[in-house]
């Protein structure tokens, strides 16, 4: 067992050294260009990564891919007249698929017969028990509810959203989503298509 | 059918008539077995049919019939299916039930577990004990007549939430020293109970000093709190000088009652809380709960989402091993360096998963009848770059790095033994198994989804020890890397689900078993629908946790310096082995 006389020592002493030396080799290639410029840090995530890999969180950060998800929000469509109409109509299917029941919705009703009108009254994401599984968005049958791409939610006091909060216009998700969201609006045009030719 | 059982054909009730009778309710399977002769069926099992792995042992309430039944899966380690027996008992309390730890040894902890959730009593068990819940714990919370303090419903949705939900939030009616119910004559306040005396009582095995010497045992506690037990795992060894005398894992620092969780959710729901069992490998927790819930709906997924599935429980697998292997050498003494060689390829696999599924680890990514979505643009060319470049270079680098280091050598060659026997006697699963010379490999011994297609080799070393365990997950990561290369090259087009995506599945009611060979061993899920929205039953055979049996029987004798390596090279996470 003891045969070979730190010999696999030294050998595994050579791997750490020349992974040292990569460091800076790979600082030298790209002369102050590896960090802090988008370009050094998807090399740095790359299969062609030697070197120290570490991203210096906050003053560099990684860009998240399209389908990363967090806490959800409410998608509003930006009318001509500066309305913001939601998407969501409180049918409450992503507060009956929740797993941790984090969604709670009240749903209004006329105020005049008393029956209920499509439209959420309150609507609250108890943030901190959501555990951003993604089920509500991927269940929604409106399109009004997705997962959000932003991580940073420290803060002083627990991270419970209410209707005002989780509002965000269709142009804020098409900007993080492009894919997904040019996918939908072509199904629900298609959708809204087939309708009217069934009206027809 | 929903469970198709190749073992109804072997007519196991002529064999032994008067002792079982098969299970006729629908969908389910198996034997129903006479209580009394369980022993003797059992050892004729083992001994003559060749059944010598106790896969899974655990119990279930039929609380409207007022009846408890414990279910076994037995399997042979030579391959091939298994087998589900049953016996039913009256609901009382407690349920008394012969212990199968005398003819299966892996059953300990199991049945210690179903003493603690169900209130079941082995009688003929040698260490009968809770095990996730603390001694002094009111009740076996897994009945189904057991709730837990603020109870709010029987199942998900709860009805508070919509169409009337304005928030409460869950702190407001849960306050400190409120939240909680003791046993009838239980008073905190003037305890004298002492909660470790029974823990203690099971260890102290003290038998005279073979020279006449007078030398104490000692009790040392290696943890909770303790960096090297991965998590809050906390050993109580029995030390004779500095060779351990017995040994005993005590956990449940972090247990959750996953199951009881589970049987509130509807069955979608529970595909995210699974990720939080293993949370290094989610990808393979959700495998096994869709293939089990697949088997009861009778769903076949489509065969990109096929594809799909095998690549990512591969990475898992490579993602888990390289995380073990960095952690094993943490324990050994190496500190940091090799953990974050490990890591640097590890986090590019969790880039993929993330691209995925949208998280690095809690993936939450497979469905009922396939997966969630479909591979983004951009991934496919990325999984080709790693697995065909970078990968298989990488492995060799930190394989030249570490295997022949003498260091490594001298504390992993011979030490913390497991023998074949004992492997298979103790349940263990996974590269421990293989470690110690069995070749039993569920990809290959029962071919779940399409393992059948891949070539790859069934890793297997013979020596049983720490250095082989570590050995074997070198060699598992090559073998994965080939099957991600096939599956790439294989890759078909098509759709990803084969169902409709519904928020909530009919699931028929039934019995189902499903499991896949976890980065950690056998991963099963035990799932029983009464056809409801919510399974009735839902448990999970966690390979950390089964793997922890053999745990003790490897430590005696050694030093208690390799206690911590054993540990390692066991490869446990906390997540799983608590619930």
């Amino acid at each position: 067992m003891h045969d070979m006389y730190g010999k696999g020592i030294l050998k595994g002493l050579g791997v750490s050294l020349k992974r040292f030396a990569e460091t800076y080799l790979d600082d030298l290639v790209w002369l102050g260009k590896r960090y802090r410029t988008d370009k050094g840090i998807s090399h740095r995530l790359s299969k062609d990564a030697r070197g120290i890999f570490t991203v210096q969180y906050p003053e560099e950060k990684i860009p998240v891919p399209e389908e990363f998800r967090f806490v959800p929000f409410l998608v509003y469509d930006e009318g001509p007249n500066g309305e913001k109409p939601l998407r969501c109509t409180s049918c409450g299917i992503c507060a009956k698929v929740c797993p941790p029941q984090c969604i709670w919705i009240v749903r209004s009703t006329d105020p005049v017969t008393g029956r209920p009108i499509p439209d959420p009254a309150k609507f609250f994401v108890d943030g901190d028990i959501c555990m951003n599984c993604g089920l509500c968005a991927e269940f929604c049958p409106f399109d009004a509810i997705k997962m959000d791409h932003d991580y940073e939610l420290a803060s002083f006091t627990r991270n419970v959203y209410d209707i005002t909060m989780l509002s965000k216009s269709a142009g804020y998700y098409e900007s993080i989503r492009p894919a997904n969201a040019k996918r939908e609006d072509a199904a629900r045009a298609a959708k809204a298509a087939t309708r009217i030719g069934q009206a027809e | 059918m929903a469970n198709p059982a190749p073992v109804q054909t072997l007519d196991l009730s002529a064999r032994f008539p008067g002792v079982l009778s098969p299970d006729t309710r629908p969908g389910y399977s198996g034997w129903m077995v006479e209580n009394a002769r369980l022993l003797e069926f059992a050892a004729a099992l083992r001994d003559d049919l060749g059944y010598d792995y106790l896969s899974s042992v655990t119990a279930v309430d039929y609380l409207p019939e007022g009846k408890m039944e414990v279910v076994y899966h037995v399997y042979k380690t030579t391959g091939g299916p298994g087998l589900v027996f049953k016996i039913q008992v009256p609901r009382a309390d407690p349920v008394e039930v012969p212990s199968l730890v005398s003819i299966y040894p892996g059953a300990e902890l199991q049945e210690r577990e179903a003493w603690d959730l169900f209130g079941i009593k082995f009688t003929g068990h040698p260490d009968l004990r809770r095990i996730l819940m603390w001694e002094g714990f009111a009740g076996h919370p897994m009945r189904k007549d057991w709730h837990e303090p603020y109870f709010e419903e029987e199942a998900k949705p709860l009805k508070s939430r919509w169409p009337d939900g304005t928030l409460i939030m869950a702190e407001s009616k849960n306050q400190y020293g409120d939240n909680i119910a003791y046993p009838k004559g239980f008073n905190p306040e003037s305890q004298t109970f002492d909660p470790e005396k029974a823990l203690y009582a099971a260890l102290r095995t003290y038998q005279k000093d073979e020279l006449g010497l007078d030398t104490d045992h000692i009790i040392v506690n290696i943890g909770p709190q303790h960096p090297s037990t991965h998590g809050v795992f906390r050993v109580a060894v029995v030390l004779d000088g500095e060779k351990i005398v017995n040994l005993k894992p005590v956990m449940g620092y972090l247990h959750r009652n996953h199951e009881k969780i589970g049987e509130r959710n509807t069955f979608i729901m529970n595909m995210p809380y699974t990720d939080r069992l293993d949370y290094l490998s989610s990808m393979s927790n959700n495998f096994g709960y869709a293939l089990a819930v697949e088997k009861l709906m009778n769903v076949k997924p489509t065969e990109r989402a096929e594809y799909i599935r095998v690549m990512m429980a591969e990475m898992t697998r490579i993602a888990n091993h390289l995380m073990a292997i960095g952690a094993l050498l943490n324990d050994l003494g190496a500190f940091f360096t090799p953990m974050l060689y490990a890591l640097e390829e590890r986090e590019l696999l969790l880039d993929i998963f993330e691209a995925v599924s949208g998280s690095r680890m809690m993936c939450n990514y497979f469905r009922f009848g396939g997966v969630a979505r479909d591979l983004p643009e951009g991934v496919l060319p990325k999984i080709k770059d790693l697995f065909f470049e970078r990968l298989p270079r990488k492995i060799e680098e930190i394989d030249r790095f570490l295997s022949g280091n003498e260091i490594i050598r001298s504390r992993g060659i011979g030490q913390g033994v497991l023998t074949a026997e004992d492997a298979i006697k103790y349940s263990a699963a996974g590269p421990l198994l293989r470690a110690s010379g069995i070749p039993y490999d569920v990809r290959r011994a029962d071919p779940y989804s399409i393992y059948d297609r891949f070539e790859f080799d069934v890793v297997v070393r013979t020596n049983g020890d720490i250095y082989d365990r570590l050995m074997v997950r070198f060699d598992e990561i090559r073998q994965s890397i080939r099957i991600v290369q096939q599956a790439v090259k294989q890759l078909p087009d098509g759709p990803v689900m084969a169902l409709k995506p519904m928020y909530q599945v009919r699931v028929p009611p039934g019995e189902a078993y499903g499991r896949v060979e976890g980065p950690k061993g056998e991963l099963g899920f035990y799932v029983i629908s009464n056809g409801k929205p919510t399974p009735w039953r839902y448990h999970v055979r966690a390979p950390s946790f089964i793997n922890l049996t053999s745990f003790g029987p490897i430590c005696i004798g050694q030093k208690v310096a390799d206690v911590v390596a054993v540990l390692g090279s066991i490869d446990i996470v906390l997540g799983e082995v608590d619930r």
